[in-house]
């Protein structure tokens, strides 16, 4: 039987304050252990939980970036369950009544157009602690509980289940990286454990309408492991539901080492959290001037943005949705096009997806970390269009200026790189070609119009690759075919 | 509603109480008088009244979003009190999914 996957994410993401959520504690990464806790985040008794306001803010443009509707009475619940990274033995979350519900994200479909995913909720969340159970390779017969993560502010962003491939989910997660990062209200490094996300998959037959038994998917380290996981489970339920019938409900760890998903042992009982209103904290209501100041604050996000390059640049689709899909990139791009003028976008977005992010790549640097600032490649670029320099010249200087952060003008000056385009020692090199290559100008003459490669190579050798290549073109040909 | 000794050991077991035989005895009956109370305050019409999530008529409490390090005391004060600690950790049973 043909089955169709259903696969709906649910993505963590810590928001960017600096401190925590209920408590005044750094939210620092990489501190000592325990060293960024108090009384408040340690679930000491009797403290009480003083909610963060830049958190909520976060949250807010969060989901106006997503077109959610806000809740306008918004209130927080005791989620409950006993785990040592848990110290309270409950975790301050939102349950009936999120901060946000309703909204929607563009991604690319698998035919290659693209497609509305349904956000369903976004609530306001404090993280829990880590548990270490070994150091280094050494194994401890006991666990040891840091709670530096417990209380962090976290935003967390529940789809609706309406992807259907693991390339649907992980446009998706690209996608929603790319408009938090726009907004700012989070690294969005998973490596840090600033975004992390689980994946709830089922499979129904192929027409059918109702959803099958899911399973949820976690350790989910990368959103290529997201997609690895997605299509291993994909496969095995399609053979557990064509041997046995049935997928059972449950939790599955993703193990990237072995490419496989494994059942959690499966708890003896069902999750009963027994939510309830959190007595500790008010309810939030937000009013209408404290949304609108929100919303006019939001940046251009990346659908925006990819329509006007599309517009304002003549870029191709393919172009701007490489340019946008990174803040940075598009405000790097905008730099240097603002330096060297609209007229040279195209080249310009080769340049940068090309030579700089080539080059980025394989060194792994971000384009924040970049050694040719955009100013030096729009220096670059006017020296080609002014003809100071040939494209393959510049090819050259870049790559002495990726390793020396010297400014183009400085290694073109330096090097003598300076493209010669006078007529008359053209010309010489030219004649003098033609004497040295008698074989070369009868092949033309015969009719062999590649025999001129020849003659302009040895031009450009004779130049040292500095002669401008379109005169050297027309002088030969003007010489030949008299 | 009925109170079965089963449903005694599923809310001890949710509270990580370890009840004693005559205790899940002795807890059946108080446990369905409060249950027989809210099946009471079922019965009256709610329609009209908004759920209660506070008792106080207020909203946002909050605070500007400041760090201040240790201001409640410092890492040492606080692992003392823990039960059991290891270097700056708090040391707990083994505890693997």
């Amino acid at each position: 039987m043909t089955f169709e996957p259903v696969i709906g994410l649910e993505v963590h993401v810590q928001l960017k304050t600096a401190s925590k959520l209920f408590c005044r504690c750094p939210t620092a990464f990489g501190a000592d252990p325990n060293s960024q806790i108090c009384p408040i985040c340690a679930g000491h008794p009797g403290v009480l939980p003083f909610l963060n306001k830049r958190a909520v803010e976060l949250l807010v443009q969060a989901a106006l970036g997503l077109g959610c509707t806000i809740t306008p009475r918004s209130v927080f619940s005791r989620k409950q369950y006993f785990y040592p990274d848990l110290p309270k033995a409950y975790q301050i979350s939102q349950y009936d009544l999120p901060l946000a519900t309703g909204g929607t994200l563009e991604i690319a479909a698998s035919d290659g157009t693209s497609k509305t995913i349904r956000i369903h909720r976004i609530h306001l969340e404090e993280d829990a602690g880590k548990l270490l159970h070994a150091i280094g390779n050494r194994e401890l017969d006991h666990s040891l509980v840091d709670l530096n993560r417990a209380g962090i502010p976290l935003a967390e962003c529940v789809s609706e289940p309406d992807m259907h491939t693991p390339e649907e989910a992980y446009s998706y997660l690209t996608n929603l990286k790319a408009i938090f990062q726009y907004l700012g209200i989070s690294d969005c490094d998973m490596e840090k454990g600033s975004l992390r996300c689980d994946a709830n998959i089922s499979l129904r037959p192929a027409g059918h309408t109702q959803l099958g038994t899911k399973a949820e998917v976690k350790n989910l380290n990368s959103f290529k492991a997201v997609k690895e996981a997605l299509h291993h489970e994909i496969k095995r339920q399609t053979e557990v539901l064509n041997t046995q019938g049935r997928v059972v409900q449950e939790t599955r760890l993703w193990d990237e080492t072995c490419g496989v998903t494994q059942s959690m042992r499966s708890k003896e009982e069902a999750h009963d959290y027994r939510y309830f209103p959190e007595p500790d904290l008010v309810p939030i209501e937000l009013k209408t001037d404290f949304l609108s100041k929100i919303k006019a604050s939001l940046p251009e996000l990346p659908t925006a943005k990819k329509a006007r390059f599309i517009q304002a640049y003549k870029l191709s689709d393919y172009d701007a949705t490489v340019l946008v899909g990174d803040r940075l990139l598009a405000e790097y791009f905008e730099q240097a096009v603002s330096k060297a003028g609209a007229e040279v976008a195209k080249p310009m977005c080769n340049w940068i997806t090309t030579e700089l992010l080539g080059r980025l790549n394989a060194a792994g640097r971000p384009i924040a970390d970049s050694p040719v600032s955009a100013e030096h490649l729009a220096q670059l670029v006017a020296l080609v269009q002014k003809g100071t320099i040939s494209g393959k010249t510049a090819k050259d200087v870049f790559g002495e200026m990726f390793e020396t952060r010297q400014a183009p003008a400085a290694i073109v000056k330096s090097k003598g790189l300076v493209q010669v385009g006078d007529e008359p020692t053209i010309t010489r090199w030219c004649d003098e070609a033609i004497a040295e290559m008698p074989h070369a100008v009868q092949e033309y003459k015969g009719g062999k119009e590649r025999a001129i490669g020849s003659l302009v190579g040895l031009v450009m050798k004779k130049s040292q690759g500095k002669a401008n290549p379109q005169m050297v073109n027309r002088i030969l040909l003007k010489k030949l075919v008299p | 509603m009925k109170i079965t000794k089963k449903d005694v050991e599923h809310v001890a077991r949710l509270a990580r109480l370890a009840l004693s035989e005559d205790e899940k005895a002795r807890y059946t009956a108080p446990l369905e008088s409060i249950l027989e109370y809210i099946d009471k305050l079922n019965k009256v019409d709610t329609a009209h009244v908004p759920p209660t999530s506070h008792v106080l008529p207020m909203s946002n409490v909050w605070r500007e979003d400041q760090a201040e390090p240790n201001r409640l005391g410092s890492q040492t004060d606080i692992l003392k009190n823990a039960p059991e600690a290891e270097g700056p950790f708090f040391k707990v049973k083994k505890v693997i999914e």
